[in-house]
């Protein structure tokens, strides 16, 4: 049935990023203290601006209805029957040059999710935000929500300050290994560099294109350190990456691996056979031309029927109407995307409530 | 989208020395790469004052290296073969390029690209300057004039825009020039405003602007720092490919420069189409930033870039790429060798199998001197 969506999982789902004084309510005294005296009463990324159109399609915009879970479930889970969602909060976390004041809110962001999303609906799942600043801090977290099973993984952004298959990260994979947290690399940008190699691009619209080279950097950085070989359980999500990028770098990757192997010697398989054994993409957005046959061909460049999870990137302004999925997808396949492939990439899932 | 069926085998196709003269395909190379044999080379294209500094306090790059930022993979990361027998580096020997490359391959053309200490990524604009007027001159001199199969590119000091279109308006009367050479990493986007000057004596020269990559732009490689290994950057040279494409068409350089053509050189190709993708879906979502843009992202990309094909891309299935070459536009693709470098490009045995003739000639051969200015 190409319009039954009963028991998908959405693996990429947004509430409503709350405010600095929405989370100081969560926050211990000498912080809710900062917040006030200090006067962080705004802390926005350039990321998604609040009326830009991407960031919130214009029906669900009218409606509010990435406010709260009962209005994002009437769109979403309880339209269409979906098992769960999976909640990435985007709060700026990322972007605090003070790992304190990260470490502060990424706890604060966590327990906010907690009360007002995940109590409220049981079909909500979560993402630990990490305070990536600090490597030590970020594993603190990952413990402290290891005992919750309505978190099922943890979340960086595609742009940090370094790529993030680097070894000072590897503790963060081994905590995230230990306890069968997914991890997750979303679009965005802690902005802490500008976002392409040749400084910062003038347009937005330039701005959100260049996200998927964040992914080709992590990508490449994951595989090229190591990362898989060290970690042979983990499994990386690659979310709201645009998809059709990916056979290209893995062409490249592969290429240049063959030709320079003797430099990265612990690399005893081909990047693609990394890719297809711990990498996982949601499939919104999905950047392709119109045709169901065009996807078809693409479809097969990815060499796995694994690879995809569903995703409406709710509330951001993928598709039109109930365009969860590229057209032409087989049922089999469909079926996989929804239901079984996210399974297969969160072991979480299983284990929550 | 149909694909062209396989032709049958031709096993002469393989590595065929083009000795048969008219019969071979005329091969038009994008991308070759002359070197000095040593420095002193370029001394008679310098002032004593720029000689020098050069001399006395070296090149200062953006990225802190006197050379590049990763070790490679082989000396000067070139082919090991290519090193001339009487010393100096690969590709400054004239003898070498011809036998082993050149004669060896039918060479009709090949497009010089300038690669080293060239003023490009140098910190010092005039000293940038002085050393690009310097590698221009001795391109000619030394290449073009005695082989005139060897096309000199004009290398411009592109961080700054009006003494990079005074140096194309200096070289451009002298046919020797068959393009305008830049770096894909600038300082910034390359479709920023501060390079239009670039564009504009390009297309008033009715000369190409090719876009090598490498370059140093004072920012790390990438979006999220530097990565550790020279594998990570060689796979990531199509992302600052993505940058330049996407920048110049977003900020409207071929609404302004409505002849300018431009070369991406040495990030692979197949890339183009899912940025085409992106690019054209997020237009239809937000159009209203982006004004002076009066059609699609695709249209520009369509009418205004070529791409060379090396290295080329070789997935496990053949039919992904000759996929992507159509969704691109066979008409978009040129041939480039890299030579003397090791991922060197072999016009004989880099095509996929399954390749028309006709496609095969046509990147070879036909869509080069749609771009090129050749005599």
């Amino acid at each position: 049935m190409s319009d039954d969506w009963t028991g998908a999982i959405d693996c990429d789902f947004h509430p409503r990023a709350p405010t600095p004084r929405d989370l100081s309510r969560y926050m211990d005294e000498h912080w809710r203290d900062a917040v006030e005296t200090r006067g962080i009463d705004a802390w926005d990324s350039i990321a998604y601006p609040a009326n830009a159109p991407l960031t919130i399609r214009p029906d669900w915009r009218e409606a509010g209805a990435d406010e709260d879970p009962v209005a994002a479930a009437k769109v979403t889970l309880d339209r269409f029957g979906f098992a769960h969602a999976i909640c990435n909060c985007l709060f700026p976390v990322q972007a605090f040059r003070d790992e304190n004041l990260g470490a502060a809110f990424a706890r604060a962001v966590n327990d906010w999710l907690a009360a007002e999303w995940l109590a409220k609906d049981a079909r909500l799942r979560g993402s630990v935000v990490l305070p990536i600043q600090s490597t030590e801090r970020a594993v603190d977290e990952i413990e402290r929500r290891a005992g919750d099973p309505r978190f099922v993984q943890v979340l960086m952004l595609a742009f940090g300050e370094h790529p993030l298959g680097k070894s000072r990260y590897w503790p963060i994979y081994a905590a995230a290994e230990r306890h069968s947290f997914t991890v997750g690399i979303h679009a965005g940008s802690s902005y802490h560099h500008a976002v392409t190699g040749s400084g910062w691009p003038t347009y937005y619209l330039e701005d959100y294109a260049a996200q998927s080279q964040g992914f080709h950097t992590q990508l490449g950085s994951l595989i090229a350190e190591g990362v898989f070989v060290k970690f042979p359980r983990l499994k990386v999500v690659l979310i709201e990456s645009g998809v059709t990028w990916l056979p290209p770098y893995l062409w490249r990757l592969a290429k240049f691996w063959r030709g320079v192997r003797n430099e990265v010697p612990w690399i005893d398989r081909s990047p693609e056979a990394f890719v297809r054994d711990h990498v996982r993409l949601t499939a919104q957005p999905f950047d392709a031309p119109s045709g169901a046959e065009h996807i078809g061909r693409l479809m097969d460049q990815l060499q796995s029927d694994t690879m995809l999870l569903f995703a409406t990137d709710f509330p951001h302004w993928q598709y039109d109407g109930d365009a969860m999925l590229p057209p032409g997808v087989s049922p089999a396949l469909r079926r996989k995307i929804l239901i079984d492939n996210p399974l297969a990439t969160y072991p979480r899932l299983e284990r929550s409530p | 989208m149909m694909l062209d069926a396989p032709p049958a085998p031709d096993a002469d196709l393989d590595h065929r020395p083009a000795q048969d003269g008219a019969a071979c395909l005329a091969i038009i190379d994008g991308d070759v790469h002359p070197a000095p044999g040593a420095l002193a080379d370029l001394k008679p294209y310098m002032s004593a004052r720029w000689w020098e500094h050069l001399t006395t306090y070296g090149t200062r790059r953006r990225h802190g290296m006197s050379f590049e930022p990763y070790p490679k993979s082989a000396p000067r990361a070139c082919r090991r073969d290519a090193w001339p027998e009487g010393g100096g580096a690969p590709g400054s020997n004239l003898d070498l390029i011809r036998s082993q490359y050149l004669d060896h391959y039918g060479i009709a053309f090949g497009i010089l690209g300038p690669l080293g200490i060239t003023g490009q990524s140098e910190i010092n604009l005039d000293f940038a300057a002085a050393l690009a007027s310097a590698v221009n001159d001795w391109q000619r001199e030394v290449f073009t004039r005695r082989e005139p199969r060897l096309r000199s590119a004009i290398v411009v000091p592109y961080e700054d825009g009006a003494a990079s279109a005074k140096e194309i308006d200096r070289c451009a009367p002298d046919p020797a020039y068959a393009q305008v050479f830049m770096l894909t990493r600038s300082a910034e986007p390359a479709g920023n405003r501060r390079y239009w000057p670039i564009y504009e004596a390009a297309e008033r020269n009715g000369l190409p602007v090719a876009l090598h990559v490498f370059g140093a732009s004072g920012h790390p490689y990438t979006g999220t720092g530097w990565p550790s290994y020279y594998v990570e950057e060689g796979a990531g040279h199509s992302t600052s490919c993505q940058t330049v494409v996407t920048s110049l068409v977003i900020e409207g350089v071929f609404e302004r420069f409505p002849k300018l053509k431009v070369v991406i050189v040495e990030g692979g190709f197949a890339w183009l189409a899912p940025l085409s993708w992106r690019l054209d879906k997020l237009y239809e979502r937000m159009r209203g930033e982006v004004p002076h843009l009066k059609r699609r992202p695709s249209e520009y990309i369509r009418e205004h870039i070529w791409v060379t094909t090396q290295p080329m891309e070789e997935p496990e299935d053949r039919r992904h790429v000759l996929d992507m070459m159509a969704w691109i536009g066979w008409d978009r693709l040129l041939f480039a060798s890299d030579y003397p470098h090791w991922d060197f490009d072999d016009p004989f045995r880099a095509f996929p199998a399954g390749l028309a003739t006709d496609r095969t000639q046509q990147i070879l051969t036909t869509n080069a001197k749609a771009v090129y200015r050749l005599p």
